[in-house]
Order: structure tokens, then C-alpha cells, then sequence
């Protein structure tokens, strides 16, 4: 899919993960409280505190604010983030004063199925009555949507089937859908999405996803025909920029030495 | 002046899990497990098993591993969850079959999100007849959950407009069940790390059982009294159970047992491999002692953690003059 990954694992190349991850971890430049998941949004904090945005907080779903973990968790409430964390909070304090009371920067997501407008599918794979898979749910996915000021959504498997016109459901609204429905919008929605190809963007609502940047070698022609939708590529599209050595050496002996995420 | 001597001052509602589920979990009956990833009740949850308790409505915000094991044994009929995942580590098959397929019958699943769910026990803890919430406007949810509704606000916004807000119905639960490192005697419930929803679930519920890691005297738990999560009034029963939480973990008395968790997706994807695991886990052992000798050194080993307690706070004493 890019010929920035090798196959024996070459380690003067990035990998398509290491470049996701970094390319994550930049447009967290400026940003401060960060609502992030396991595996990349994690990595890409713990980068971006070593480069661009040294003051971030990271906040986890569990309730645990500030971590400062002394190994990378396996899962949103693993015990290493709790021990020498800044601070634990209960749901009704996560969710009630943090969240819906507008206090997270970023939130990042994932989701089987994204539309043009960012709204996304975690729920269902064909009816909800009796879905073809059925897909956890929204946890909290549906209010990290309504509630962050910004949304970054990761999505490696960059294909027509996750890449829809029409949604198989509705999962987590963006602030379009939110509007139509009588309610009323907070943030902007889905600003970026981190895709295998590169990153779809947009600046707020109303405004569809485009193709903004790619990585090293990719044809905008085939990121199009692999999304449902009429992909518009952005006019001054541009090359992902390859991982600095200092970026892959924070990432490869600091931050997930064992390679637990990063492949 | 009240009590010079720290004697107990609480009733004693120490009692065997088998005795606090034949009494509390009634067939039939709405009940509330709660533990978001941390100290999740699974041993009272294989007590349902055992005891062959059918007909519930199970409410457990984040339905996981021990929700796909009662599914298995036939012990829910209708399951309230926001999130029905593995978490991180896989799949849960008894959950997809039942979803999916109707197999071996058709379940029903009322489907929220977190926040909402947590609303909800707000509202029941409060006993309010609805707890409001910005979220839902947009998603599908309500489409397929009657139960989320719109109010309009009575107060009017700065432009005069009168805010159209969802609302959630409350949930009181005939008995919450959850588990948490410690508890005095009466009820008095200490718990560290992430505390989830607990208090506010325990507050909805007609009755509550607490299993705990160590009962401890109740001068421990007046050393620390914001430690106590609930009070032991809203408590009716309080159950020693080390490790009562496995495959969960419960903080700084053993880790998350991560190997099972993934060990649970091949497990529930054969329906004859997950009747044998609830035969060979539950149904053949007395109860949780025996589940935790099943476990084996090895595994208690590898789940061990190191030490790293907190600093005690000064609460003072008034000095007598």
C-alpha cells in the first residue's frame, strides 16, 4: 500500500504506523487537553509531548487525567495509568464535567464506517435488528463526537467499504447531523482523518472531507477510487514529510520500545 | 457524646456470596453489575451461574467477558449496555451469536451510550423521573431506543429560544452488585483507582451486595474516611472475595489478567468450548475459592503487582483544653 514500509522491517524506513502515528502527533501542535484511545492516539500524545505540544494533558475514557504511565497501557484503564496519574475521575464527573461540559481539545476515534461529514458507524454492520457483525457500540464515541471541540479519527484500512456514502447506522452524529435533528452543535466535528493513503481534512462543518495530504508515493487517483463517496482532492495537496530520525527515536527507544503498537 | 471506645457501631453484613445472591438475585429481577474495566464483580456473576438464576435484565455499562459467560448459562433475557466489546483484546461470541444469528434464541438488547447510561443511574439515584443530556441529536440510537426522548427546556436561551435537550428514564435496579478492594463489617465501602459508576449505581438500586478484596476492621476505614465510596446505608450485604474480580484487576492488589482476555475470543467462538469452560470454571467448582486455587500459581504469580502506596493525609484531632 506505500513503499514507505518494507518488508524485513528495514529500520531506516519508517513504517506506514510510524508515519500515521507522527503525522498525528504534528497536527496536535497547539493543542492542550487531548481525549485519546489506546494503541496510535496514545503514541501520538506521548510523541507530541516530546515535540510540538510539550504541555498536553491526556485524558482517558476511564477517568484518569494527566498519566503518566511507566509502561504503555494495553488497554484505556490499564493499572499503569492509574498508578502516578494526576488525577482519577468518576464517570459521572468524566463524562458530565469534562466532556459535555466542553473541556477536551481533541478527541481521538475510531469506527468501522465514516461518511463524507465525519458522522461514524460502531454499531452495526448491516440492520441493527440483525446485523451482518455486530460491532460494539458507542461507549462513549457518540459523545466524544458531540462534545470535543475537535475530532481526529484513525483509520488504517482506507477502503470503499469504510469510506461510505450512506452510513449502515448512525452511530456518533457530526455537528451537520446534530443541527438537522434540532440539536444544538458545540464543536467542529471531524477535522482529520489518518488513513493508510494519508490524511482526509476539513476545517468545520458544513464542509466536506478532501484529501489533503498523502504519503510518500501514493496516487490521489487511487485514494479516490477507494472511498464511496466523490472524493474532492485538495488543490494543494501534499506529500506527508518522512518521519525525522528524532521523531523515529523518541517513537522506537523511548515511547513503545517493545514494539507493542508500532510493527 | 457519642461512642468513647471505636467498637462497631454498624451491623455486621458479612455473609457468603452463595448466601447474598440466593437472597438479593431474584429470577426474574433487574440487576446492575458495574466495574468499568477495573474490579469487575465476575465472581458474583458466576455465582448467578452457578445458582442457575434466569430471567434478568442485566445493566452493565460496558457488557464484557463475564455478560457473554451469564448469556452462555442462559441467565439474562434482556441486556441494557452501552458498549458490547472485548475490550481491546478481541470478541465476544455468545453476545454476536445471540445478536446476529437468534442462536440458541434472540436476545434483547437496549442500547445506549456511556453517558446516557450514566444518566440514567444518576436519575435513579436521585429518583428523578428523567435526567437530561446533550447528546443523541443526530445518531440512529433513538431510532432503534424508545426510551431516549426530547423535552423541551422551561428557561430560554440569551436569544429567547427555548433549548430542545434528550432526556434518559431512570434506572433502579431490584440489586447492583460491585466489587471494590475493601469494606468494614457494616458496609463501608473503600475503593482507589477508577471508581467507574459504582456509588451512583449502588444509590439507584433497591439492594446492594459489595464483594470485597479484604474486610477490614473499622479503625482502618476511619483512618481514611474520603476513601469510602458509599456508605454502609446503602449497603445490604458485604462479601470477602480475593480475587474476586479476575480476569479484571483490582488496584494494587493483583493485575488484569490480559492473557484470558484474549484467550476468550477462541473460547466464545465455539459454543461447545464455552459450555465446557462454564462446566470446568463454575459449575464443577463450589464457589471462588475454588475458581482461585483452579487459577494456579503460576497465573496468581504472573498477575502480582509491586508496591506503590499513597502518602496517609493528617485528618487532625481537636486537642482537649
Amino acid at each position: 500500500m506505500t513503499p514507505t514500509r518494507t518488508s524485513n522491517g528495514d529500520i531506516d524506513v519508517a513504517s506506514l504506523e510510524e508515519t500515521m502515528t507522527v503525522a498525528a502527533a504534528r497536527a496536535l501542535a497547539g493543542k492542550h487537553r487531548v481525549f485519546a484511545g489506546i494503541g496510535m492516539p496514545t503514541l501520538a500524545v506521548a510523541l507530541a509531548q516530546q515535540t510540538v505540544a510539550k504541555d498536553i494533558e491526556v485524558i482517558y475514557e476511564s477517568g484518569v487525567c494527566g498519566a503518566h504511565p511507566s509502561e504503555l497501557p494495553a488497554t484505556i484503564a490499564d493499572a499503569v495509568l492509574i498508578t502516578g496519574s494526576e488525577a482519577v475521575l468518576s464517570m459521572p464527573a468524566l463524562f458530565g464535567y469534562v466532556l459535555q461540559a466542553g473541556r477536551i481539545d481533541v478527541g481521538f476515534l475510531g469506527a468501522a464506517q465514516i461518511d463524507r461529514f465525519g458522522n461514524l458507524n460502531s454499531s452495526v454492520i448491516g440492520e441493527w435488528s440483525h446485523p451482518r457483525k455486530r460491532l460494539p457500540g458507542s461507549g462513549g464515541a457518540l459523545e466524544v463526537l458531540a462534545n470535543a471541540r475537535e475530532v481526529f479519527v484513525i483509520m488504517r484500512r482506507h477502503t470503499p467499504a469504510a469510506f461510505v456514502d450512506q452510513l449502515d447506522f448512525c452511530t456518533s452524529a457530526g455537528p451537520e447531523r446534530v443541527r438537522e435533528a434540532g440539536g444544538r452543535p458545540f464543536g467542529f466535528g471531524v477535522t482529520k482523518v489518518f488513513t493508510g493513503f494519508g490524511v482526509l481534512s476539513r476545517t468545520g462543518p458544513g464542509e466536506e472531507l478532501a484529501l489533503t495530504e498523502v504519503h510518500r508515493g501514493v496516487d490521489p487517483d487511487e485514494v479516490v477510487a477507494a472511498t464511496g463517496w466523490p472524493l474532492r482532492v485538495g488543490r494543494d495537496l501534499h506529500t506527508i514529510e518522512a518521519p525525522t530520525a528524532a521523531e523515529l527515536d523518541l517513537l522506537r527507544h523511548e515511547i513503545d520500545p517493545k514494539r507493542v503498537y508500532l510493527r | 457524646m457519642w461512642s468513647v471506645e471505636k467498637s462497631a457501631t454498624g451491623v455486621d453484613k458479612t455473609m457468603t456470596l452463595a448466601d447474598a445472591i440466593r437472597r438479593f438475585v431474584l429470577p426474574g429481577s433487574t440487576v446492575s453489575l458495574e466495574g468499568f474495566t477495573h474490579a469487575i464483580p465476575t465472581a458474583a456473576g458466576h455465582e448467578i451461574i452457578r445458582q442457575g438464576i434466569t430471567g434478568l435484565t442485566l445493566v452493565r455499562m460496558t457488557a464484557d467477558i463475564v455478560v457473554d459467560q451469564m448469556l452462555a448459562a442462559g441467565c439474562i433475557d434482556t441486556l441494557v449496555s452501552s458498549f458490547v466489546g472485548n475490550s481491546s483484546a478481541g470478541s465476544l461470541g455468545e453476545i454476536r451469536r445471540r445478536v446476529e444469528r437468534a442462536d440458541p434464541g434472540p436476545l434483547k438488547f437496549v442500547e445506549y451510550s456511556h453517558h446516557g447510561l450514566v444518566c440514567r443511574y444518576l436519575a435513579g439515584a436521585k429518583r428523578l423521573p428523567f435526567y437530561p443530556i446533550r447528546s443523541y441529536f443526530g445518531s440512529d440510537l433513538p431510532s432503534i431506543n424508545d426510551e431516549l426522548r426530547v423535552v423541551t427546556s422551561p428557561y430560554p436561551l440569551e436569544d429567547g429560544s427555548l433549548e430542545q435537550i434528550y432526556v434518559v428514564p431512570p434506572i433502579n435496579p431490584d440489586v447492583t452488585v460491585i466489587h471494590a478492594q475493601r469494606a468494614d463489617r457494616a458496609g463501608n465501602v473503600q475503593m482507589w483507582g477508577l471508581t467507574g459508576v459504582q456509588a451512583e449505581a449502588v444509590f439507584a438500586a433497591r439492594h446492594a451486595i459489595v464483594t470485597v478484596e479484604e474486610v477490614v476492621p473499622d479503625d482502618v476505614v476511619r483512618s481514611d474516611p474520603n476513601r469510602t465510596i458509599i456508605p454502609s446505608h446503602a449497603i445490604d450485604a458485604v462479601v470477602e472475595v480475593p480475587m474476586g474480580a479476575h480476569p479484571s484487576f483490582a488496584q494494587g492488589y493483583y493485575d488484569r489478567d490480559n492473557d484470558f482476555y484474549r484467550e476468550w475470543t477462541g473460547i466464545s467462538a465455539d459454543p461447545s468450548l464455552l459450555s465446557t469452560w462454564l462446566k470446568e470454571w463454575i459449575y464443577d467448582l463450589a464457589d471462588h475459592r475454588d475458581y482461585v486455587e483452579q487459577l494456579g500459581t503460576a497465573t496468581r504469580e504472573r498477575l502480582r503487582v509491586g508496591s506503590a502506596p499513597s502518602l496517609p493525609v493528617e485528618y487532625g484531632t481537636r486537642i482537649p483544653r
